[in-house]
């Protein structure tokens, strides 16, 4: 069939590929050796992990006085952290399910390492309200167990619950949606060991694919499922982070208590995930040699949505600038002259320097088509937006109703440890998943190399 | 291939514009209250006016995100924009009209509420004003009762017919007032005294709300919507007669920055032309619901004009496959509307503060229909009915669901004002069906005017023949 995309479009697979290729390229970080980057990278990553399963070991043991949280900042780097964290894990099922939508097709390269990354970010940012209970072992208190448990019975008037729910769900079905979308590739994965002769990867590859066969009843029912998933995910996307805003909105504490903090979460929480995508993929597409399938294009379009739900976080911000003005209300006004002027001015002005006038800058085309301004630029919005949850959080509550509580929080080096610690959670298990996974979704991909393929492409 | 008005079409449209003066009419005859008609011009203005700018919003997101699918009908909400000046101009003969206080629906506009020190005089000769407004709505509101046309204003009879003219007011009654009523009486006219009706919310306000800025801001507003409006169709049409991509590019780039403002303005001006309404209350979401609210409504207009066009005969080229992106997007930003209906309701319910909950509280306590309504149209209906594929590809459901969602999003714009300009005297009669339907067809014909003036396919567009072999 005659392809009628555009001329005007660019290729989103360069290099002149066919099928056979595709999968020689793709599979090539799992069947060969890692080079000695990988190795010093992994090392670091891992000694941080390390120094953070110990600091979070030492708050087990100790207790969370530990942190530098006190009695008028309750919550502080722990929640900041969790936000920040459950925030970059929006990206991915973004990528694979809302973009799946809107049918870009740019997405099929990027999709399966930004699911990766939203499995791996939720698994950090769950670690932080679990240690914020103090007794982790009585964790399971947070479910709706009979009180024969021992423990007490939720409150469901709480969106501290309703985060339980939302969080496990999302968790669970873009574990299965980015597993379901794993299969085939497994078993091309698979079917190149055979090739090599390695009966044992093969072996494991094929438990792994469930000894995907590749016939047409096969591909009918994962299409199917594929569909059914994307459409349960696209509302889960949405109500993570809305229910994470709702931690904060629903209470009466000024610069928490606002309604535009649902969508205005959301679009953050889809902003940081791209940075983090971005800092990530321009990496990986360089050490594991992805140059012709993460293009300068696909990057471009990347750097489309980060200018989108950057202006809109930053119109939020203004929003709520401009709104404590107008309430006429003297605490929110307070609130708020607080955050740009106070003790913590710093943390507001960096916030809106990185996430609001940083992101402007690619609206020039040659910055939003270079990788190194993207790769600078995605930094800073991965900084402005842990700022954003730590100026919502600390500087709301360090000056609260009773002026003779205000204080200041000193994070310790437990609060730090472990939020670094997260980091080389995070990175080693993006590591090991370059080395193990195919990164990108070689089936998918496969099927518009014949529309958008360079080879193809008059 | 040019789009005929056919007398057929121009007579029903003249019909239903002619609906709209028999509402009119009646409304003077029956003697309804003066601020009921001009509420009610003014939903009509922002409503029209908002899915005119839907339109010209709809070209530039397809402009912007490269879209290809939507090139084959991308000449409708081109013309729905060509209705902005003359929906924007019944918006700013409402806001004249309160400046020039022939209307109180930005009672805001009221230079006394926000004057701190006034004399004896002065505030005898307000309160006189105030009084025989009192009295001439009470009269004019008994009318209609008395004739027999109660269902009008189903609840007059349960509050003052005067209470939004003295909600802001305070008029020095009981006991703890007779000190001041003592002294008003012994003193001299030209006494300075404090002003009683001053208005220290407003008053805290006045930086933003105030007349000079308010009128600057909303004609900036349109005449910026209106020249990007003109210069989307003017390159567009000019594709059609030589194909070069510059004319594309041109567009893009304009797309940018259209989208800018309107990003910036889409929020302010919800602010300014519906918020203002109440103006003590503030919900920092508001502009967003608003915009989602303008965004369903001006998708659902391209999907029955569409539906128009495929129906007599012309859009060969647009089939199921675009209905059901139109249909996915009907329904998509209609759950969207509710998320944001939700967010704002829910948190403030939940917090409970009464300098914000008292919005609500109005609504449950004098709209209680129409408001649950309002959530049953716009959510429950086009949920259910475009929930499967087969729905969303059949232009039956979708005229059905679209009906449903023009009727009810124009319910939605009614809730926002009229709590706020005239409290409980409201009512749903043959003034609001008429003007409704009025202003729908003139906005009917202008939209149609528009696409006979230009073919119905953007002949060069660069995505043309991706919209032609749309499959999906």
């Amino acid at each position: 069939m005659a392809s009628h995309e555009a001329h005007i479009r660019e290729p989103l697979i360069i290099g002149k590929k066919d099928y056979h290729q595709v999968t020689e390229d793709i599979t090539y970080p799992i069947a060969g050796k890692a080079n000695k980057y990988w190795w010093m990278a992994f090392t670091v990553s891992f000694i941080t992990m390390c120094w953070g399963v110990g600091c979070l070991a030492y708050t087990v043991g100790t207790g969370i006085g530990v942190w530098g949280s006190n009695k008028t900042v309750g919550w502080a780097w722990d929640i900041t952290n969790f936000v920040w964290w459950i925030g970059i894990g929006h990206a991915g099922t973004l990528i694979s399910a809302v973009l799946l939508l809107f049918r870009q097709k740019w997405r099929m390269s990027i999709n399966r390492s930004a699911e990766a990354m939203t499995i791996f970010a939720v698994i950090c940012a769950a670690l932080f309200p679990v240690f914020h209970m103090g007794r982790v072992w009585l964790a399971y208190w947070v479910l709706p167990l009979p009180n024969q448990f021992g423990s007490l019975w939720v409150n469901f008037n709480s969106p501290l619950l309703w985060d339980v729910f939302a969080i496990s769900t999302y968790f669970t079905v873009s574990l299965v949606f980015w597993y379901l979308g794993l299969v085939p590739d497994f078993a091309t994965v698979r079917d190149k060991f055979a090739r090599m002769g390695k009966p044992l990867q093969q072996k494991v590859y094929n438990i792994l694919s469930f000894g995907w066969s590749g016939n047409a009843r096969a591909w009918h029912r994962f299409e199917e499922l594929s569909l059914v998933l994307a459409g349960l995910s696209t509302p889960l996307v949405l109500s993570v982070h809305t229910i994470v805003s709702m931690d904060f909105a629903t209470s009466v504490i000024p610069g928490w208590h606002t309604t535009i903090f649902p969508p205005y979460f959301v679009a953050g929480a889809i902003f940081s995930g791209f940075a983090m995508v971005l800092t990530l993929m321009l990496i990986a597409r360089k050490t594991l040699n992805l140059e012709d399938y993460i293009t300068v294009n696909h990057v471009e379009s990347m750097n489309k949505i980060i200018i989108l739900t950057g202006s809109i976080v930053g119109v939020a911000y203004l929003t709520e600038l401009f709104i404590s003005w107008y309430s006429g209300v003297e605490y929110e006004q307070y609130a708020f002259l607080n955050r740009a002027s106070g003790p913590y001015w710093w943390a507001y002005w960096s916030m809106m320097t990185c996430n609001v006038i940083t992101p402007q800058l690619f609206w020039i085309k040659k910055v939003r088509r270079s990788f190194v301004a993207t790769f600078i630029i995605s930094i800073f919005v991965n900084i402005g937006m842990w700022f954003e949850r730590f100026v919502i959080i600390v500087t709301s509550l360090h000056r609260d109703y009773l002026p003779s509580s205000w204080v200041m929080f000193h994070p310790t080096f437990v609060d730090i440890g472990i939020f670094v610690g997260t980091l080389g959670i995070f990175f080693t298990l993006f590591l090991l998943f370059c080395r193990t996974f195919p990164v990108i979704a070689m089936a998918e991909l496969k099927s518009i190399l014949k529309s958008s393929g360079d080879k193809y492409k008059k | 291939m040019n789009y005929t008005l056919t007398k057929n079409t121009r007579n029903i449209l003249f019909g239903m514009m002619g609906l709209g003066v028999v509402g009119l009419i009646y409304a003077f005859v029956a003697g309804i209250e003066g601020q009921r008609i001009w509420a009610n011009l003014l939903v009509n203005g922002l409503f029209f006016t908002f899915i005119a700018l839907a339109g010209t919003l709809f070209v530039a997101i397809q402009y912007a995100s490269e879209a290809g699918w939507s090139a084959g009908v991308k000449r409708v909400p081109e013309a729905m924009g060509q209705y902005l000046p003359i929906g924007g101009l019944v918006i700013l003969i409402v806001l004249a009209g309160s400046a020039f206080h022939v209307n109180h629906i930005y009672h805001w506009m009221d230079d006394y509420l926000v004057t701190e020190k006034t004399t004896v005089q002065d505030l005898r000769t307000y309160e006189e004003g105030l009084q025989h407004h009192a009295t001439h709505a009470e009269h004019h509101d008994a009318a209609p009762a008395a004739e027999g046309h109660g269902h009008d204003a189903p609840h007059a009879e349960a509050t003052p017919a005067a209470d939004h003219y003295v909600s802001e007011a305070k008029f020095p009654v009981g006991p703890e007032h007779d000190l001041y009523a003592a002294n008003y009486e012994k003193a001299a006219a030209t006494d300075s005294i404090a002003n009683p009706h001053f208005d220290e919310i407003i008053a805290g306000k006045s930086g933003y709300l105030n007349k000079p800025f308010f009128f600057a801001r909303s004609i900036i507003y349109l005449a910026i919507w209106i020249f990007f409006t003109w210069f989307f169709r003017k390159r567009s049409l000019a594709e059609d007669l030589q194909g070069d991509e510059v004319k594309h590019r041109k567009n893009m780039n304009a797309a940018g920055w259209f989208l800018v403002f309107f990003a910036v303005t889409s929020s302010t001006m919800a602010w300014d032309w519906v918020m203002s309404v109440d103006p003590h209350w503030f919900s920092t979401l508001f502009g967003w619901y608003v915009f989602a609210g303008m965004f369903v409504t001006g998708l659902t207009m391209i999907t029955l004009i569409s539906i128009h066009l495929k129906r007599n005969g012309y859009f060969q080229h647009i089939n199921e496959n675009h209905f059901h992106d139109l249909g996915k997007f009907m329904f998509g930003v209609s759950v969207f509307w509710t998320y944001l209906w939700t967010s704002q309701f829910l948190l403030i319910w939940y917090a409970n503060i009464p300098e914000e909950v008292t919005y609500f509280q109005d609504r449950w306590e004098n709209y209680k229909v129409l408001w649950v309504a309002n959530l049953v149209i716009n959510f429950i209906f086009p949920f259910l009915v475009l929930m499967s594929r087969d729905a969303k590809r059949n232009i039956s459901f979708l005229m059905v669901a679209g009906v449903a969602i023009i009727c009810g999003h124009w319910l939605d714009v009614y809730l926002m004002i009229m709590p706020g300009t005239v409290k409980a005297n409201y009512g749903i009669g043959l003034l609001e069906i008429g003007m409704f339907v009025g202003f729908a067809g003139l906005f009917g014909y202008v939209t149609l005017n528009a696409l006979t003036k230009a073919s119905l396919v953007a002949k060069n567009h660069p995505f043309v023949d991706e919209s032609a072999h749309h499959h999906i």
